[in-house]
């Protein structure tokens, strides 16, 4: 509890702060685009074609699919799955670079310095997945409503027109505020889990392999618990 | 200079420094040595902050170091230049840019003047033009001078080198050391060398620390260590049984 203290910190000079909030931004946020956006086309494809082949009932309405494809996508499978996979792709790089730096001494190479180690590499992280993630979950959302609708067409089960009528059917703007609320809990869980297990890393090479493992480990299963609490919090 | 008072520090059970007194003197190079485990390590590590000891002072220049909290101590902390036994170089920042990351952090200095420092510092330690390289494309040598330009750039007070020879051929230790010696003496800075290496004790050692069992067991300088009778120093100082033989044929000749 006491890093989370030091991390929030005043940062020692705001023009670093800046450049590496980008370089975050680049290095968490940016370069997460292409894998997001396969999980999310493929993810909105599934989801499409499961809802389509279990509809059996006459007395179902068409649109029902893109409807049950839209609900899905923004309440569990964009924020939910997609920070799962974030967990593991950006918590084992935050765990393994920081990691590294701590067994190789150059954390403390930085306190020695007289910089604050923790808020200089921490909370850039931080702030760059707490402002980034939502703008992927966005992104997320976006791409598998059009794999829904590319899985949907190509199959033949169901019209262009039909499918739109379907996400536009009892859209509630609150889903997307919850879903984004969800998507910063996790942001802040992944990052701050994997730079813990990062910074009190001790040992060398195997060691920081540990580290990401526990790194992933947690951070996904805080992210589980998370969406547990947040959902009766906010939906119930 | 810098006063270690009274210093204890335990981990766990095990204790690893006993009440160690030491003055390391200004414009001299102040050499610890002793066997690995022996808590030398530990020491350097209390006299720069990274560890708290259990009790004692550290002061530097009279400024009671222990006593201070993070934000005071980081005023110390920016007169302090180490040396890591493995470089410690930002392994994402170009040779330049490491060298020039506490000016930036710490100065108000233009572009060009950190530019002219940096350079500055590389013609110091024979690199001028390497600007541009990542620490991987360096040899261990070319780092250790590097990480020394980094040390120096913001003109310290307190130098710290945690084994600088470690990794590397005898021709190049000599280097650094000659390297740690002439910085030393130009600024006039209190230095603290941490070494197993005899030639180094022999070439830069004025004052010499010898560490046994966490205690300060014997200090000198780089003679008389040399023609001391303390048996744990003999043992360190003449490891092999080729050395050894080599001291018994001088006292023969001696006498």
């Amino acid at each position: 509890m006491n890093m989370i203290w030091i991390v929030f910190s005043v940062p020692e000079k705001w023009g670093v702060f800046r450049e590496r909030l980008f370089h975050e931004i680049k290095f968490i946020g940016i370069n997460s685009i292409p894998i997001v956006a396969l999980m999310s086309t493929f993810m909105g494809g599934v989801i499409a074609l499961q809802t389509a082949s279990n509809m059996d009932s006459p007395l179902l309405p068409e649109y029902t699919i893109g409807y049950i494809t839209r609900s899905s996508t923004i309440l569990e499978f964009s924020p939910t799955i997609i920070s799962l996979i974030l967990a593991g792709k950006v918590g084992s790089n935050v765990a393994s670079e920081i990691g590294t730096m701590k067994t190789t001494e150059q954390i403390d190479a930085l306190e020695i310095m007289g910089v604050n180690s923790l808020t200089f590499l921490v909370l850039p992280k931080i702030m760059g997945s707490v402002f980034f993630f939502p703008i992927l979950i966005i992104f997320s959302m976006g791409l598998s409503l059009v794999g829904g609708w590319l899985s949907l067409t190509l199959s033949g089960l169901a019209s262009t027109e039909t499918y739109i009528v379907g996400i536009r059917s009892f859209f509630e703007i609150g889903n997307v505020v919850y879903a984004l609320v969800k998507t910063v809990v996790f942001a802040f869980l992944i990052v701050s889990i994997a730079s813990f297990y990062g910074y009190y890393t001790k040992g060398g090479a195997l060691d920081v392999g540990k580290s990401a493992t526990r790194a992933v480990v947690s951070a996904s299963i805080a992210i589980l618990i998370a969406n547990f609490i947040l959902t009766q919090m906010i939906l119930l | 200079m810098i006063e270690v008072i009274n210093i204890n520090k335990s981990f766990g059970d095990t204790q690893v420094l006993h009440d160690i007194n030491v003055t390391f003197e200004k414009g001299k190079v102040n050499l610890v040595i002793g066997q690995s485990g022996q808590g030398k390590s530990v020491l350097t590590k209390c006299i720069v902050g990274l560890h708290q000891p259990d009790t004692g002072m550290i002061k530097y220049d009279g400024r009671d170091f222990t006593g201070l909290d993070r934000k005071e101590k980081k005023a110390i902390r920016q007169e302090i230049g180490m040396l890591f036994q493995g470089s410690a170089l930002f392994d994402s920042m170009t040779v330049e840019e490491n060298i020039m990351f506490p000016l930036t952090m710490f100065t108000k200095m233009t572009k060009k003047e950190k530019l002219d420092r940096v350079n500055f510092c590389l013609d110091r330690v024979n690199l001028s033009g390497k600007n541009n390289l990542l620490p991987a494309e360096c040899s261990g040598g070319m780092q250790k001078r590097i990480a020394i330009a980094r040390a120096i750039s913001m003109k310290p007070k307190y130098l710290f080198c945690d084994e600088p020879n470690s990794g590397l051929d005898p021709k190049t230790a000599i280097v650094i050391d000659n390297l740690i010696r002439e910085i030393t003496y130009e600024y006039d800075i209190t230095t603290v060398v941490i070494t197993h290496d005899m030639n180094s004790v022999i070439e830069i050692g004025d004052n010499v620390l010898f560490i046994h069992n966490g205690k300060n067991w014997w200090e000198g300088d780089r003679k008389s260590i040399i023609t001391t009778e303390n048996e744990e120093i003999l043992n360190f100082v003449y490891a092999s049984d080729f050395m050894k033989e080599i001291r018994s044929s001088m006292q023969e000749k001696r006498k």
